[in-house]
């Protein structure tokens, strides 16, 4: 076939090709629709919903009614709500840095080119998969004060026995302590991040002298940190509203309430004591704390995340 | 910073001293590389003393898992405890229930998450980064806010005690994160088999599903397996919309197990450790089944990251 030449050129080119832009655009949006929907039937619905029902007075069997400020009122003087704020809050103080130094040591000790280095990263990495409800019923048994595993494992030490998840001081340290038995996950994100670092990094840093040490805290250790910065957002926002199946189902909050976390407290208010409006006021209240902390941390990680080829 | 080009210049003149340098360093490192080696077995000897204490329990006989000190290994191993505390609940049923749950949301997750990523990572619409900068925010969005207002919706509809609240969201987008882990994948697919089918008058529907999706074995591997063992482990939803033992599934079923022992008397504790290693082991069988897609779906998470 032959080009026409010069000014020729067809007008219906053109035409077919905005024809086909449209018909890609209509595409576009009809594939993303059915995500569309969902985000404004589950997602934004809900979150304008929730924030009406907080100031309903709504005993889910009777018609809601206007509750103005009542729900906040409320709110501000629980005993419990401040309570469940003080477990979560120290739940997420000690357990999301913790897990994070604990994965980021298992993730460089699982980059180490050591024998059978694969059948250690299962062992690492499984318990992270076991089933909340399974691994809670298996620590409610560990922790047994009676004929648990951790105290025939203090016996072994002389140790005094523990009442562990019944003593209201070492109730929280155990829920921690339990968590790390599933880092699983967050260390093979590590892991990733630790091998994407390119590997002339660490010879130019060993030719320059460096150690292990140095190589680490001026090699490493920067160009993880976007992945550190990641897993801190994500396992705040986690650790904010986690633990409801472990607490659920190993402690009921107890004892003395040390582990009523506000997502269970939100639960009890909503699904055992129909409370709606006052549920809503409780979570959003939660949803406000957690939307500060994620700010205060995207500002604060100007300061140490460092992006390899500029700030993004 | 970029201290990387000037010493790669000086790699040619260093590199004989280099070499005798790492072979010298190597000799040093025989004790560290030996230490390493005792740590992380310990830790892997500690990880895994929960896992060998459950099976040990499960295998006790009855009123043997109440001794103290407790006993590591079972004197006398006893596989009664399975088919036991299996017909002491329908957890048949459980599995039965858990099972169509678990494939109605990977059908509806594979279908509407892979098209969606599809349209955000090869058709220009207006507003595409917008609207997925928008997916992307709903990934950080704490659950807590929408729980109660969903269950008043579906309660409303009729839904309470029925699998579908705990199904249909997953046919409208099949959740952010999924969304986000096609279109990654999907980046990564050379255009030109798009342009090329699109000449042959192929229609976006038909370059989704004949040339896209059949080149993305391992994203839709990865996505399905993630959702599986997500929605065979889930606690809160099910709890909060299944009401009668009917339609509970396996996690539930556990808990109703737990709830049934009273007082965890004689040889309970071992019923219950069985009944918790039966809920784990399909997990463990499709683990070493597909072990790779298992990492590699972490490791897409940790793209979000970069």
């Amino acid at each position: 076939m032959q080009r026409p030449v010069g000014k020729t050129t067809p007008v219906s080119q053109p035409r077919r090709r905005s024809r086909l832009l449209a018909a890609e655009e209509r595409d576009g949006f009809l594939f993303i629709l059915p995500w569309l929907i969902g985000f404004v039937v589950f997602t934004a619905g809900p979150m304008l919903t929730s924030l009406v029902m907080a100031f309903l007075d709504w005993e889910i069997v009777r018609p809601p009614a206007w509750a103005g400020l009542k729900n906040l009122e409320r709110l501000v003087v629980d005993p419990l709500f401040r309570l469940s704020l003080y477990n979560t809050a120290y739940f997420v103080f000690f357990s999301v840095p913790l897990y994070l130094v604990a994965a980021l040591l298992a993730a460089l000790a699982m980059n180490q080119p050591l024998r059978g280095i694969r059948i250690y990263r299962v062992a690492y990495y499984l318990p992270s998969q076991v089933p909340a409800v399974a691994s809670a019923l298996l620590w409610l048994w560990i922790f047994n004060p009676t004929f648990g595993l951790a105290n025939g494992l203090l016996r072994l030490l002389d140790i005094p026995a523990q009442m562990w998840l019944q003593d209201p001081t070492q109730s929280k340290p155990v829920l921690i302590f339990m968590g790390l038995w599933s880092i699983g996950g967050t260390m093979v994100i590590f892991l990733a991040g630790l091998q994407g670092i390119p590997v002339h990094l660490h010879e130019a840093a060993s030719l320059d002298g460096a150690g292990t040490w140095q190589r680490f805290r001026y090699v490493t250790l920067p160009m993880v940190t976007p992945v550190i910065f990641f897993n801190l957002v994500i396992g705040i926002i986690g650790a904010f509203q986690s633990g409801f199946t472990q607490t659920y189902i190993m402690t009921g909050g107890g004892p003395s309430n040390s582990t009523l976390l506000t997502i269970l407290y939100i639960y009890r208010n909503g699904f055992e004591f129909f409370r709606m409006g006052y549920a809503s006021a409780l979570s959003w209240s939660l949803f406000l704390i957690i939307v500060v902390f994620t700010a205060l941390q995207f500002r604060a990680s100007q300061t140490w995340v460092y992006y390899e080829g500029g700030v993004r | 910073m970029d201290s990387t080009s000037g010493t790669r210049l000086a790699v040619s003149a260093e590199a004989a001293d280099v070499h005798q340098r790492s072979l010298s360093q190597q000799a040093s490192r025989v004790p560290a590389q030996a230490l390493l080696y005792v740590v992380v077995t310990l830790v892997a000897g500690i990880l895994l003393m929960p896992a060998v204490w459950l099976i040990s329990t499960s295998l006790k006989l009855p009123g043997a898992e109440m001794s103290f000190p407790p006993e590591l290994i079972p004197r006398v191993v006893s596989w009664d405890n399975y088919p036991k505390a299996l017909t002491s609940q329908p957890f048949l049923l459980f599995f039965r229930n858990t099972m169509l749950i678990v494939a109605l949301n990977l059908v509806g997750v594979l279908l509407s998450a892979s098209l969606a990523g599809y349209a955000f990572a090869r058709l220009r619409f207006r507003f595409r980064s917008a609207l997925f900068g928008l997916c992307l925010s709903t990934m950080m969005l704490p659950y807590v806010v929408t729980l109660i207002p969903t269950f008043i919706m579906f309660r409303v509809l009729g839904w309470t005690n029925t699998f579908l609240p705990l199904t249909v969201p997953a046919f409208f987008g099949g959740g952010a994160f999924n969304i986000f882990l096609f279109r990654q994948f999907f980046m990564t697919l050379p255009y030109e088999l798009d342009e090329a089918a699109r000449v042959d008058g192929a229609s976006s529907l038909q370059i989704w599903w004949r040339i896209i999706l059949p080149l993305s074995g391992p994203v839709l591997a990865t996505v399905a397996i993630f959702n599986v063992v997500y929605h065979w482990n889930e606690f809160l939803m099910p709890l909060i919309f299944l009401n009668t033992p009917d339609r509970f599934t396996m996690a539930l079923g556990l808990r109703m197990f737990q709830m049934s022992m009273g007082n965890y008397g004689h040889g309970q504790w071992a019923l219950l450790m069985a009944a918790s290693t039966s809920m784990i082991m399909p997990i463990l069988v499709l683990f070493f089944a597909a072990q790779r897609y298992f990492m590699r779906g972490i490791v897409m998470t940790g793209l979000a990251g970069r």
